[in-house]
Protein backbone atom coordinates (compact mmCIF):
# COMPACT_ATOMS: atom_id res chain seq x y z
CA UNK A 1 0.00 0.00 0.00
CA UNK A 2 2.39 2.44 1.11
CA UNK A 3 4.54 2.58 -1.89
CA UNK A 4 1.57 3.15 -3.90
CA UNK A 5 0.56 5.68 -1.82
CA UNK A 6 3.61 7.47 -1.67
CA UNK A 7 4.15 7.59 -5.62
CA UNK A 8 0.64 8.82 -5.66
CA UNK A 9 1.48 11.59 -2.96
CA UNK A 10 4.28 12.44 -5.03
CA UNK A 11 2.71 12.69 -8.33
CA UNK A 12 0.30 14.83 -6.74
CA UNK A 13 2.65 17.37 -5.63
CA UNK A 14 4.61 17.27 -8.64
CA UNK A 15 0.63 17.70 -10.27
CA UNK A 16 0.05 20.44 -8.64
CA UNK A 17 2.97 22.66 -8.54
CA UNK A 18 3.34 21.61 -12.00
CA UNK A 19 -0.46 22.96 -12.30
CA UNK A 20 0.42 25.80 -10.02
CA UNK A 21 2.74 27.52 -12.75
CA UNK A 22 1.54 26.82 -15.85
CA UNK A 23 -2.50 26.98 -15.51
CA UNK A 24 -4.24 29.73 -13.45
CA UNK A 25 -7.50 27.34 -12.66
CA UNK A 26 -9.03 27.59 -9.70
CA UNK A 27 -12.09 25.41 -8.49
CA UNK A 28 -14.82 26.74 -6.37
CA UNK A 29 -17.65 24.24 -5.01
CA UNK A 30 -20.39 24.45 -2.94
CA UNK A 31 -22.58 21.52 -1.62
CA UNK A 32 -26.64 21.53 -1.55
CA UNK A 33 -25.65 19.95 1.78
CA UNK A 34 -23.18 19.68 4.58
CA UNK A 35 -25.30 17.94 6.82
CA UNK A 36 -28.07 15.09 5.98
CA UNK A 37 -30.13 13.87 8.81
CA UNK A 38 -31.26 10.34 8.55
CA UNK A 39 -34.56 10.08 10.51
CA UNK A 40 -37.29 6.57 9.98
CA UNK A 41 -38.77 7.72 7.18
CA UNK A 42 -35.01 8.21 5.09
CA UNK A 43 -35.14 6.36 2.12
CA UNK A 44 -31.91 7.57 0.73
CA UNK A 45 -31.16 11.22 -0.56
CA UNK A 46 -28.71 13.10 -3.08
CA UNK A 47 -26.74 16.32 -2.15
CA UNK A 48 -25.39 18.24 -5.36
CA UNK A 49 -22.31 19.35 -5.68
CA UNK A 50 -22.04 22.92 -7.73
CA UNK A 51 -18.15 23.79 -8.61
CA UNK A 52 -17.66 26.60 -10.79
CA UNK A 53 -13.45 27.06 -12.72
CA UNK A 54 -12.24 30.21 -12.43
CA UNK A 55 -9.42 31.47 -14.66
CA UNK A 56 -6.89 34.42 -13.43
CA UNK A 57 -5.14 36.99 -16.09
CA UNK A 58 -2.31 34.81 -15.71
CA UNK A 59 -4.11 31.44 -17.63
CA UNK A 60 -2.69 30.83 -20.99
CA UNK A 61 -4.70 29.88 -23.88
CA UNK A 62 -8.16 28.88 -23.67
CA UNK A 63 -8.58 25.33 -23.32
CA UNK A 64 -10.37 23.10 -25.58
CA UNK A 65 -12.39 22.00 -22.56
CA UNK A 66 -12.37 20.76 -19.19
CA UNK A 67 -13.20 17.65 -17.33
CA UNK A 68 -14.09 16.99 -13.43
CA UNK A 69 -13.41 13.96 -11.59
CA UNK A 70 -15.30 13.48 -8.25
CA UNK A 71 -14.51 11.52 -5.52
CA UNK A 72 -17.07 11.24 -2.62
CA UNK A 73 -15.11 8.91 0.85
CA UNK A 74 -17.28 7.98 3.18
CA UNK A 75 -16.17 6.53 6.93
CA UNK A 76 -13.79 4.29 7.56
CA UNK A 77 -14.19 0.84 8.49
CA UNK A 78 -12.95 -2.70 7.88
CA UNK A 79 -15.10 -5.36 6.41
CA UNK A 80 -14.63 -9.33 5.83
CA UNK A 81 -15.24 -10.40 2.54
CA UNK A 82 -15.96 -14.26 3.29
CA UNK A 83 -16.17 -16.73 0.38
CA UNK A 84 -18.57 -19.93 0.28
CA UNK A 85 -17.03 -23.42 -1.37
CA UNK A 86 -19.04 -26.80 -0.90
CA UNK A 87 -18.09 -28.83 1.56
CA UNK A 88 -19.93 -32.28 1.98
CA UNK A 89 -22.71 -31.58 -0.10
CA UNK A 90 -23.39 -27.90 2.03
CA UNK A 91 -22.43 -23.96 1.14
CA UNK A 92 -20.12 -23.12 3.73
CA UNK A 93 -17.90 -19.78 4.07
CA UNK A 94 -13.96 -21.47 3.61
CA UNK A 95 -11.85 -18.15 3.48
CA UNK A 96 -12.24 -14.66 4.41
CA UNK A 97 -10.01 -12.01 4.12
CA UNK A 98 -10.84 -8.37 5.96
CA UNK A 99 -10.17 -5.72 4.19
CA UNK A 100 -8.40 -3.09 6.73
CA UNK A 101 -9.81 0.60 7.09
CA UNK A 102 -11.59 1.07 3.82
CA UNK A 103 -14.41 3.28 2.95
CA UNK A 104 -17.74 1.98 3.77
CA UNK A 105 -18.84 4.54 0.82
CA UNK A 106 -17.31 5.65 -2.29
CA UNK A 107 -18.43 7.56 -4.69
CA UNK A 108 -16.29 8.52 -8.13
CA UNK A 109 -18.28 10.41 -10.39
CA UNK A 110 -17.13 11.82 -13.25
CA UNK A 111 -18.17 13.74 -16.94
CA UNK A 112 -17.00 11.01 -18.84
CA UNK A 113 -15.23 7.52 -19.08
CA UNK A 114 -12.65 7.95 -16.83
CA UNK A 115 -10.14 6.24 -19.96
CA UNK A 116 -11.03 9.20 -22.23
CA UNK A 117 -10.76 11.67 -19.21
CA UNK A 118 -6.42 10.84 -18.55
CA UNK A 119 -4.54 7.62 -18.55
CA UNK A 120 -4.35 4.34 -17.41
CA UNK A 121 -1.37 5.45 -15.44
CA UNK A 122 -1.92 8.47 -13.78
CA UNK A 123 -5.73 7.23 -12.87
CA UNK A 124 -4.06 5.22 -10.40
CA UNK A 125 -1.43 7.62 -9.35
CA UNK A 126 -4.26 9.48 -8.29
CA UNK A 127 -6.66 6.45 -7.06
CA UNK A 128 -9.48 7.96 -9.05
CA UNK A 129 -12.36 5.35 -10.32
CA UNK A 130 -12.91 2.27 -8.25
CA UNK A 131 -10.60 0.68 -9.89
CA UNK A 132 -7.55 2.30 -8.79
CA UNK A 133 -8.63 2.75 -4.98
CA UNK A 134 -6.42 1.15 -2.59
CA UNK A 135 -7.91 -1.49 -0.16
CA UNK A 136 -5.91 -2.84 2.15
CA UNK A 137 -6.50 -6.91 2.52
CA UNK A 138 -5.44 -8.49 5.84
CA UNK A 139 -3.55 -11.53 5.06
CA UNK A 140 -1.75 -13.21 7.98
CA UNK A 141 1.17 -10.52 9.31
CA UNK A 142 0.68 -8.41 6.18
CA UNK A 143 -1.41 -5.66 5.14
CA UNK A 144 -1.63 -4.95 1.41
CA UNK A 145 -3.50 -3.80 -1.58
CA UNK A 146 -4.21 -6.61 -3.95
CA UNK A 147 -4.00 -6.57 -7.51
CA UNK A 148 -7.14 -5.31 -9.96
CA UNK A 149 -7.80 -8.98 -10.96
CA UNK A 150 -7.73 -10.61 -7.04
CA UNK A 151 -11.02 -12.18 -6.68
CA UNK A 152 -11.96 -11.15 -3.06
CA UNK A 153 -11.12 -7.50 -4.09
CA UNK A 154 -13.28 -8.08 -7.84
CA UNK A 155 -15.96 -9.93 -4.78
CA UNK A 156 -15.81 -6.39 -2.45
CA UNK A 157 -16.13 -4.05 -4.47
CA UNK A 158 -19.31 -5.96 -6.67
CA UNK A 159 -20.74 -6.27 -3.22
CA UNK A 160 -20.41 -2.54 -2.04
CA UNK A 161 -21.80 -1.72 -5.48
CA UNK A 162 -24.99 -3.98 -5.56
CA UNK A 163 -25.32 -2.63 -1.76
CA UNK A 164 -25.60 0.70 -3.30
CA UNK A 165 -22.64 1.82 -1.36
CA UNK A 166 -19.97 2.02 -3.88
CA UNK A 167 -21.04 4.07 -6.85
CA UNK A 168 -18.90 4.20 -10.21
CA UNK A 169 -21.02 6.95 -12.65
CA UNK A 170 -19.56 8.61 -15.85
CA UNK A 171 -22.17 10.54 -16.78
CA UNK A 172 -22.13 12.13 -12.99
CA UNK A 173 -20.80 15.17 -13.60
CA UNK A 174 -22.92 17.85 -16.11
CA UNK A 175 -21.46 20.79 -17.62
CA UNK A 176 -24.19 23.76 -17.67
CA UNK A 177 -21.23 25.68 -19.30
CA UNK A 178 -17.89 25.26 -20.12
CA UNK A 179 -16.89 26.47 -16.73
CA UNK A 180 -19.86 25.66 -14.52
CA UNK A 181 -20.76 22.26 -13.34
CA UNK A 182 -22.62 19.95 -10.96
CA UNK A 183 -22.41 16.50 -9.42
CA UNK A 184 -25.38 14.50 -7.85
CA UNK A 185 -24.01 12.48 -4.94
CA UNK A 186 -26.05 9.61 -4.15
CA UNK A 187 -26.36 8.66 -0.74
CA UNK A 188 -28.99 5.29 0.10
CA UNK A 189 -31.45 4.51 2.26
CA UNK A 190 -28.45 2.34 4.11
CA UNK A 191 -25.54 5.04 4.24
CA UNK A 192 -22.92 4.91 6.88
CA UNK A 193 -22.90 7.92 9.11
CA UNK A 194 -19.77 9.70 9.57
CA UNK A 195 -17.59 12.53 7.92
CA UNK A 196 -17.37 12.22 3.70
CA UNK A 197 -14.84 13.56 2.03
CA UNK A 198 -15.38 15.49 -1.16
CA UNK A 199 -12.33 15.79 -4.05
CA UNK A 200 -12.49 17.70 -6.74
CA UNK A 201 -10.26 16.95 -9.90
CA UNK A 202 -10.31 19.45 -12.88
CA UNK A 203 -8.36 17.58 -15.66
CA UNK A 204 -7.40 19.41 -18.81
CA UNK A 205 -6.12 17.85 -21.54
CA UNK A 206 -5.34 14.47 -19.44
CA UNK A 207 -3.10 16.43 -17.01
CA UNK A 208 -4.67 16.82 -13.68
CA UNK A 209 -4.52 21.25 -12.93
CA UNK A 210 -6.55 21.45 -9.95
CA UNK A 211 -8.02 20.00 -7.25
CA UNK A 212 -10.20 21.15 -4.40
CA UNK A 213 -12.18 19.51 -1.25
CA UNK A 214 -15.06 19.79 0.56
CA UNK A 215 -16.79 17.57 3.37
CA UNK A 216 -20.35 16.39 4.20
CA UNK A 217 -21.82 14.74 7.67
CA UNK A 218 -24.49 11.75 7.60
CA UNK A 219 -26.10 11.98 10.74
CA UNK A 220 -28.65 9.72 12.32
CA UNK A 221 -31.28 11.57 14.22
CA UNK A 222 -33.80 10.54 16.44
CA UNK A 223 -34.99 7.85 18.25
CA UNK A 224 -33.43 5.27 15.85
CA UNK A 225 -29.95 7.30 16.50
CA UNK A 226 -30.95 7.10 20.02
CA UNK A 227 -31.42 3.22 20.03
CA UNK A 228 -28.60 2.54 18.55
CA UNK A 229 -26.60 4.50 20.29
CA UNK A 230 -27.64 2.62 23.12
CA UNK A 231 -27.35 -0.83 21.62
CA UNK A 232 -23.46 -0.03 21.02
CA UNK A 233 -22.36 1.63 24.14
CA UNK A 234 -24.67 0.78 27.20
CA UNK A 235 -25.13 -2.85 26.08
CA UNK A 236 -26.41 -4.44 29.42
CA UNK A 237 -28.23 -1.04 30.04
CA UNK A 238 -30.27 -1.85 26.38
CA UNK A 239 -30.34 -5.55 27.33
CA UNK A 240 -32.29 -4.90 30.30
CA UNK A 241 -34.44 -2.38 29.34
CA UNK A 242 -35.60 -4.31 25.88
CA UNK A 243 -35.99 -7.66 28.32
CA UNK A 244 -38.62 -5.59 30.65
CA UNK A 245 -40.14 -3.95 27.83
CA UNK A 246 -40.73 -7.72 26.61
CA UNK A 247 -42.08 -8.45 30.19
CA UNK A 248 -44.16 -5.91 30.20
CA UNK A 249 -45.70 -6.26 26.84
CA UNK A 250 -46.12 -9.86 27.95
CA UNK A 251 -48.29 -8.72 31.20
CA UNK A 252 -50.08 -5.94 29.46
CA UNK A 253 -51.42 -8.58 26.57
CA UNK A 254 -52.41 -11.52 29.59
CA UNK A 255 -54.50 -8.36 31.01
CA UNK A 256 -56.57 -7.23 28.29
CA UNK A 257 -57.00 -10.10 26.96
CA UNK A 258 -57.80 -11.98 30.37
CA UNK A 259 -60.52 -14.30 29.95
CA UNK A 260 -61.08 -16.30 33.09
CA UNK B 1 -41.66 -5.42 1.30
CA UNK B 2 -37.76 -6.16 0.62
CA UNK B 3 -34.94 -4.48 1.80
CA UNK B 4 -34.31 -1.35 -1.29
CA UNK B 5 -30.81 -1.32 -1.24
CA UNK B 6 -30.32 -2.82 -4.11
CA UNK B 7 -32.94 -0.55 -6.47
CA UNK B 8 -30.89 2.58 -6.81
CA UNK B 9 -32.57 5.91 -5.47
CA UNK B 10 -35.02 6.85 -7.72
CA UNK B 11 -37.53 6.30 -5.35
CA UNK B 12 -39.90 8.59 -3.42
CA UNK B 13 -37.99 10.21 -1.19
CA UNK B 14 -40.58 9.37 2.14
CA UNK B 15 -43.51 6.96 2.90
CA UNK B 16 -45.58 6.46 5.61
CA UNK B 17 -45.00 2.75 6.39
CA UNK B 18 -41.02 2.39 5.69
CA UNK B 19 -39.45 2.15 9.03
CA UNK B 20 -36.03 1.76 9.85
CA UNK B 21 -34.83 -0.34 12.11
CA UNK B 22 -31.36 0.76 13.88
CA UNK B 23 -29.37 -2.34 14.37
CA UNK B 24 -30.38 -4.63 11.54
CA UNK B 25 -29.80 -1.95 9.31
CA UNK B 26 -32.38 -2.01 7.14
CA UNK B 27 -35.69 -0.24 5.89
CA UNK B 28 -38.85 -2.41 6.02
CA UNK B 29 -42.56 -2.24 6.11
CA UNK B 30 -44.32 -1.76 9.07
CA UNK B 31 -46.86 -3.56 8.44
CA UNK B 32 -45.25 -6.88 6.65
CA UNK B 33 -43.38 -6.77 10.25
CA UNK B 34 -46.69 -6.30 11.91
CA UNK B 35 -48.52 -8.63 9.55
CA UNK B 36 -45.51 -11.30 10.37
CA UNK B 37 -45.79 -11.00 14.29
CA UNK B 38 -49.58 -11.24 13.88
CA UNK B 39 -48.99 -14.54 11.86
CA UNK B 40 -47.02 -16.40 13.92
CA UNK B 41 -48.19 -15.40 17.26
CA UNK B 42 -51.89 -16.78 15.64
CA UNK B 43 -49.80 -19.95 15.12
CA UNK B 44 -48.23 -20.26 18.32
CA UNK B 45 -51.62 -19.58 20.16
CA UNK B 46 -53.32 -22.13 18.49
CA UNK B 47 -50.56 -24.63 19.36
CA UNK B 48 -49.44 -23.31 22.32
CA UNK B 49 -45.88 -22.78 21.21
CA UNK B 50 -43.60 -19.89 21.44
CA UNK B 51 -43.54 -19.92 17.76
CA UNK B 52 -39.78 -18.45 18.01
CA UNK B 53 -38.85 -21.36 15.37
CA UNK B 54 -40.92 -19.87 12.89
CA UNK B 55 -40.55 -16.18 13.27
CA UNK B 56 -36.71 -16.42 13.12
CA UNK B 57 -36.71 -18.00 9.94
CA UNK B 58 -39.51 -15.75 8.17
CA UNK B 59 -37.05 -12.23 9.48
CA UNK B 60 -34.13 -14.31 8.09
CA UNK B 61 -35.89 -14.84 4.59
CA UNK B 62 -36.99 -11.04 4.57
CA UNK B 63 -33.07 -9.95 4.68
CA UNK B 64 -32.25 -9.50 8.61
CA UNK B 65 -29.17 -11.16 9.00
CA UNK B 66 -29.50 -14.35 10.90
CA UNK B 67 -27.59 -12.52 13.78
CA UNK B 68 -29.97 -10.49 14.76
CA UNK B 69 -33.20 -12.06 13.57
CA UNK B 70 -32.17 -14.68 16.19
CA UNK B 71 -31.14 -12.08 19.29
CA UNK B 72 -34.40 -9.74 18.54
CA UNK B 73 -37.00 -12.71 18.67
CA UNK B 74 -35.44 -13.91 21.71
CA UNK B 75 -37.35 -10.42 23.27
CA UNK B 76 -40.10 -11.10 21.72
CA UNK B 77 -40.43 -14.76 22.91
CA UNK B 78 -40.29 -13.31 26.28
CA UNK B 79 -43.39 -11.23 25.83
CA UNK B 80 -45.70 -13.91 24.61
CA UNK B 81 -44.19 -16.60 26.91
CA UNK B 82 -44.42 -14.20 29.62
CA UNK B 83 -48.30 -13.14 28.63
CA UNK B 84 -49.13 -16.98 28.46
CA UNK B 85 -47.36 -17.89 32.05
CA UNK B 86 -49.26 -15.28 33.96
CA UNK B 87 -52.41 -16.55 32.58
CA UNK B 88 -51.55 -20.38 33.80
CA UNK B 89 -50.38 -18.31 36.87
CA UNK B 90 -53.73 -17.43 37.40
CA UNK B 91 -55.06 -20.71 37.05
CA UNK B 92 -52.48 -22.81 39.70
CA UNK B 93 -51.05 -24.51 36.12
CA UNK B 94 -47.54 -23.88 37.31
CA UNK B 95 -45.10 -25.79 39.10
CA UNK B 96 -42.97 -23.19 41.19
CA UNK B 97 -40.25 -25.54 42.29
CA UNK B 98 -39.92 -27.57 39.21
CA UNK B 99 -39.78 -24.26 37.22
CA UNK B 100 -36.66 -22.97 39.75
CA UNK B 101 -34.99 -26.09 38.93
CA UNK B 102 -35.46 -25.98 35.35
CA UNK B 103 -34.30 -22.42 35.23
CA UNK B 104 -31.09 -23.45 37.42
CA UNK B 105 -29.96 -25.24 34.36
CA UNK B 106 -31.62 -22.74 32.11
CA UNK B 107 -29.57 -19.74 32.47
CA UNK B 108 -26.08 -21.58 32.22
CA UNK B 109 -27.50 -22.92 29.00
CA UNK B 110 -28.44 -19.52 27.93
CA UNK B 111 -24.87 -18.57 28.48
CA UNK B 112 -23.00 -21.34 26.76
CA UNK B 113 -25.02 -20.98 23.75
CA UNK B 114 -24.38 -16.97 23.88
CA UNK B 115 -20.68 -17.49 24.06
CA UNK B 116 -20.89 -20.25 21.36
CA UNK B 117 -22.78 -17.60 18.80
CA UNK B 118 -20.31 -15.15 19.81
CA UNK B 119 -17.28 -17.54 18.94
CA UNK B 120 -19.16 -18.87 15.49
CA UNK B 121 -20.11 -15.20 14.31
CA UNK B 122 -15.68 -14.22 15.22
CA UNK B 123 -15.53 -17.73 12.73
CA UNK B 124 -17.73 -16.58 10.05
CA UNK B 125 -19.82 -19.37 10.48
CA UNK B 126 -22.57 -17.98 12.49
CA UNK B 127 -24.83 -18.16 9.83
CA UNK B 128 -23.83 -21.64 8.57
CA UNK B 129 -24.43 -22.65 12.52
CA UNK B 130 -28.07 -21.48 12.68
CA UNK B 131 -29.02 -23.00 9.10
CA UNK B 132 -27.22 -26.56 10.39
CA UNK B 133 -29.21 -26.52 14.05
CA UNK B 134 -32.46 -25.43 12.21
CA UNK B 135 -31.92 -28.46 9.59
CA UNK B 136 -31.39 -31.09 12.50
CA UNK B 137 -33.63 -30.39 15.17
CA UNK B 138 -36.34 -29.30 13.03
CA UNK B 139 -36.51 -32.00 10.61
CA UNK B 140 -35.70 -34.78 13.61
CA UNK B 141 -38.72 -33.12 15.57
CA UNK B 142 -41.11 -32.40 12.61
CA UNK B 143 -40.56 -35.94 11.67
CA UNK B 144 -41.18 -37.29 15.21
CA UNK B 145 -43.93 -35.09 15.28
CA UNK B 146 -46.11 -36.23 12.08
CA UNK B 147 -45.47 -39.84 12.45
CA UNK B 148 -46.89 -40.10 16.29
CA UNK B 149 -49.71 -38.03 15.48
CA UNK B 150 -50.13 -39.95 12.15
CA UNK B 151 -50.17 -43.25 14.72
CA UNK B 152 -52.57 -41.80 17.13
CA UNK B 153 -54.93 -40.91 14.55
CA UNK B 154 -54.90 -44.21 13.27
CA UNK B 155 -55.34 -45.55 16.40
CA UNK B 156 -58.64 -43.60 17.26
CA UNK B 157 -60.08 -44.43 14.13
CA UNK B 158 -59.21 -48.32 14.86
CA UNK B 159 -60.81 -47.69 18.00
CA UNK B 160 -57.80 -48.44 20.15
CA UNK B 161 -57.24 -46.22 23.35
CA UNK B 162 -54.63 -43.96 23.21
CA UNK B 163 -51.79 -45.13 26.09
CA UNK B 164 -49.88 -41.42 27.11
CA UNK B 165 -48.73 -42.36 29.80
CA UNK B 166 -47.30 -45.95 30.75
CA UNK B 167 -47.28 -46.76 34.66
CA UNK B 168 -44.63 -48.64 35.88
CA UNK B 169 -42.71 -48.06 32.94
CA UNK B 170 -39.23 -47.03 34.24
CA UNK B 171 -36.10 -44.85 32.72
CA UNK B 172 -32.72 -45.20 34.01
CA UNK B 173 -32.34 -41.58 34.79
CA UNK B 174 -35.10 -41.94 37.41
CA UNK B 175 -32.24 -44.06 39.52
CA UNK B 176 -30.06 -41.13 39.91
CA UNK B 177 -29.65 -39.25 43.28
CA UNK B 178 -30.53 -35.80 44.51
CA UNK B 179 -34.05 -36.84 44.34
CA UNK B 180 -36.96 -33.88 44.76
CA UNK B 181 -40.39 -34.33 45.37
CA UNK B 182 -42.15 -31.66 43.09
CA UNK B 183 -45.36 -31.32 44.70
CA UNK B 184 -47.80 -29.76 42.46
CA UNK B 185 -46.75 -31.70 39.74
CA UNK B 186 -47.07 -35.03 41.83
CA UNK B 187 -43.35 -36.05 40.66
CA UNK B 188 -40.61 -37.56 42.79
CA UNK B 189 -37.43 -37.24 40.51
CA UNK B 190 -33.71 -36.20 40.64
CA UNK B 191 -33.07 -32.85 39.73
CA UNK B 192 -30.05 -34.21 37.20
CA UNK B 193 -32.03 -34.70 34.10
CA UNK B 194 -34.05 -31.65 35.51
CA UNK B 195 -30.93 -29.68 35.12
CA UNK B 196 -29.81 -31.35 31.82
CA UNK B 197 -33.62 -30.82 30.45
CA UNK B 198 -32.89 -26.83 31.38
CA UNK B 199 -29.66 -26.69 30.18
CA UNK B 200 -30.63 -28.70 26.48
CA UNK B 201 -33.10 -25.73 26.10
CA UNK B 202 -31.21 -22.22 27.34
CA UNK B 203 -28.79 -23.06 25.04
CA UNK B 204 -30.59 -24.33 22.07
CA UNK B 205 -32.92 -21.25 22.52
CA UNK B 206 -29.66 -19.15 22.59
CA UNK B 207 -27.94 -20.24 19.56
CA UNK B 208 -31.37 -20.51 17.36
CA UNK B 209 -34.01 -17.34 18.90
CA UNK B 210 -36.58 -20.28 19.33
CA UNK B 211 -38.05 -20.77 23.18
CA UNK B 212 -38.11 -24.55 22.57
CA UNK B 213 -41.42 -25.22 23.88
CA UNK B 214 -42.07 -27.81 20.98
CA UNK B 215 -39.14 -30.10 22.31
CA UNK B 216 -39.59 -28.86 25.91
CA UNK B 217 -43.06 -29.96 26.40
CA UNK B 218 -42.50 -33.78 25.13
CA UNK B 219 -39.77 -33.78 27.42
CA UNK B 220 -41.15 -33.07 30.45
CA UNK B 221 -44.08 -35.39 29.60
CA UNK B 222 -42.38 -38.19 28.18
CA UNK B 223 -38.95 -37.96 30.35
CA UNK B 224 -40.31 -36.76 33.93
CA UNK B 225 -43.34 -37.42 33.48
CA UNK B 226 -44.84 -34.27 34.44
CA UNK B 227 -48.80 -34.36 34.27
CA UNK B 228 -50.49 -32.20 31.53
CA UNK B 229 -52.06 -29.78 34.33
CA UNK B 230 -48.48 -28.27 34.76
CA UNK B 231 -46.59 -29.22 31.83
CA UNK B 232 -47.48 -25.77 29.98
CA UNK B 233 -47.22 -23.26 32.26
CA UNK B 234 -44.03 -24.67 34.43
CA UNK B 235 -42.44 -24.59 30.50
CA UNK B 236 -43.58 -20.88 29.63
CA UNK B 237 -41.98 -20.11 33.06
CA UNK B 238 -38.58 -21.63 31.86
CA UNK B 239 -38.81 -19.95 28.46
CA UNK B 240 -39.89 -16.86 29.44
CA UNK B 241 -36.71 -16.34 31.53
CA UNK B 242 -34.29 -17.76 29.36
CA UNK B 243 -35.17 -15.70 26.34
CA UNK B 244 -35.23 -12.64 28.80
CA UNK B 245 -31.55 -13.48 29.95
CA UNK B 246 -30.47 -14.37 26.44
CA UNK B 247 -32.00 -10.62 25.65
CA UNK B 248 -30.21 -9.26 28.14
CA UNK B 249 -26.67 -11.61 26.90
CA UNK B 250 -26.71 -10.68 23.44
CA UNK B 251 -26.79 -6.95 23.99
CA UNK B 252 -24.17 -7.05 26.18
CA UNK B 253 -21.94 -9.68 23.84
CA UNK B 254 -22.98 -8.85 20.57
CA UNK B 255 -25.22 -5.93 20.42
CA UNK B 256 -26.90 -7.48 18.22
CA UNK B 257 -30.97 -6.89 19.46
CA UNK B 258 -33.02 -4.98 17.35
CA UNK B 259 -35.50 -3.34 19.83
CA UNK B 260 -37.66 -1.52 17.32
CA UNK B 261 -38.00 -4.84 15.49
CA UNK B 262 -38.60 -6.62 18.45
CA UNK B 263 -41.63 -3.72 19.68
CA UNK B 264 -43.09 -4.38 16.63
CA UNK B 265 -42.89 -7.88 16.76
CA UNK B 266 -44.09 -8.48 20.23
CA UNK B 267 -47.33 -6.28 19.30
CA UNK B 268 -48.42 -8.22 16.44
CA UNK B 269 -47.71 -11.59 18.00
CA UNK B 270 -49.31 -10.95 21.57
CA UNK B 271 -52.63 -9.95 19.39
CA UNK B 272 -52.11 -12.87 16.91
CA UNK B 273 -51.79 -15.69 20.03
CA UNK B 274 -55.12 -14.67 21.18
CA UNK B 275 -57.05 -15.19 17.97
CA UNK B 276 -54.94 -18.87 17.67
CA UNK B 277 -56.24 -19.93 20.71
CA UNK B 278 -59.21 -19.78 19.95
CA UNK B 279 -58.90 -21.34 16.78
CA UNK B 280 -56.99 -24.06 18.50
CA UNK B 281 -59.82 -25.02 20.51
CA UNK B 282 -61.90 -26.20 17.89
CA UNK B 283 -59.49 -28.74 16.57
CA UNK B 284 -58.31 -31.87 18.01
CA UNK B 285 -55.05 -32.68 19.47
CA UNK B 286 -53.72 -35.36 16.92
CA UNK B 287 -54.57 -33.34 14.28
CA UNK B 288 -53.29 -30.03 15.55
CA UNK B 289 -49.74 -32.01 16.39
CA UNK B 290 -49.78 -33.42 12.81
CA UNK B 291 -50.10 -30.15 11.35
CA UNK B 292 -47.80 -28.60 13.93
CA UNK B 293 -44.92 -31.58 13.00
CA UNK B 294 -45.79 -30.30 8.67
CA UNK B 295 -44.88 -26.89 9.61
CA UNK B 296 -41.85 -27.96 11.83
CA UNK B 297 -41.05 -30.53 8.83
CA UNK B 298 -41.27 -27.78 6.39
CA UNK B 299 -39.06 -24.72 7.77
CA UNK B 300 -36.49 -27.54 8.15
CA UNK B 301 -36.42 -28.26 4.39
CA UNK B 302 -36.49 -25.03 3.63
CA UNK B 303 -32.94 -24.63 5.40
CA UNK B 304 -31.81 -27.51 4.11
CA UNK B 305 -32.80 -26.18 0.56
CA UNK B 306 -30.78 -23.47 1.58
CA UNK B 307 -27.57 -24.99 2.57
CA UNK B 308 -27.73 -27.23 -0.51
CA UNK B 309 -28.35 -24.87 -3.23
CA UNK B 310 -25.73 -23.29 -4.69
CA UNK B 311 -26.06 -19.55 -3.61
CA UNK B 312 -26.81 -16.61 -5.89
CA UNK B 313 -23.53 -14.96 -4.77
CA UNK B 314 -20.57 -17.08 -2.88
CA UNK B 315 -19.20 -13.96 -1.54
CA UNK B 316 -20.43 -12.09 1.80
CA UNK B 317 -19.67 -9.21 3.68
CA UNK B 318 -19.24 -8.76 7.27
CA UNK B 319 -18.68 -5.07 9.14
CA UNK B 320 -15.86 -5.61 11.72
CA UNK B 321 -16.41 -3.71 14.74
CA UNK B 322 -14.20 -2.48 17.07
CA UNK B 323 -11.26 -2.10 14.14
CA UNK B 324 -11.29 1.39 12.80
Amino acid sequence: MSARRVAGVAAMIAMMTASASAAAERLVLSLSHHRVLVTSSFTGTEVVLFGSIERDQTAALPRRGYDVVVTVTGPRESERTRRKERVLGIWVNVEAHTFVNVPNYLAALSNKPLDTITNADLQRRLQIGLANTVLPQKTAPVVADAPQEDPFRMAFLRLKKEHGLYIERDNGVTFFTPTLFRADIPLPSNVPFGLYDVDVKLFADGAMIAESTSALEVIKVGFEQFVADAARDYGLLYGLATAMLALLIGWFASVVFRRD
Amino acid sequence: MLPSRTRGFAEPAVSFVQIYLPIADLPVNVFLILAMGLAVGFISGMFGIGGGFLMTPLLIFIGVTPGVAVASVASHIAASSCSGAISYWRRKAIDPSLALMLLAGGVIGTAVGVWLFTLMRALDQLDLMIALSYLTLLSIVGALMVSESVRSIMRARVGKPVVLRRPGSHIWFHGLPFKFRFKRSMIYVSAIPVWVIGFLMGFVGAIMGIGGGFLLVPMLIYLLRVPTATVIGTSMVLTMVTMASATVMHSVTNHLVDAVLALILMVGGVIGAQFGARAGQKISGEWLRLLLGLLVLMVGLRFAFQLVLHPDDLYSLRIVEGMP
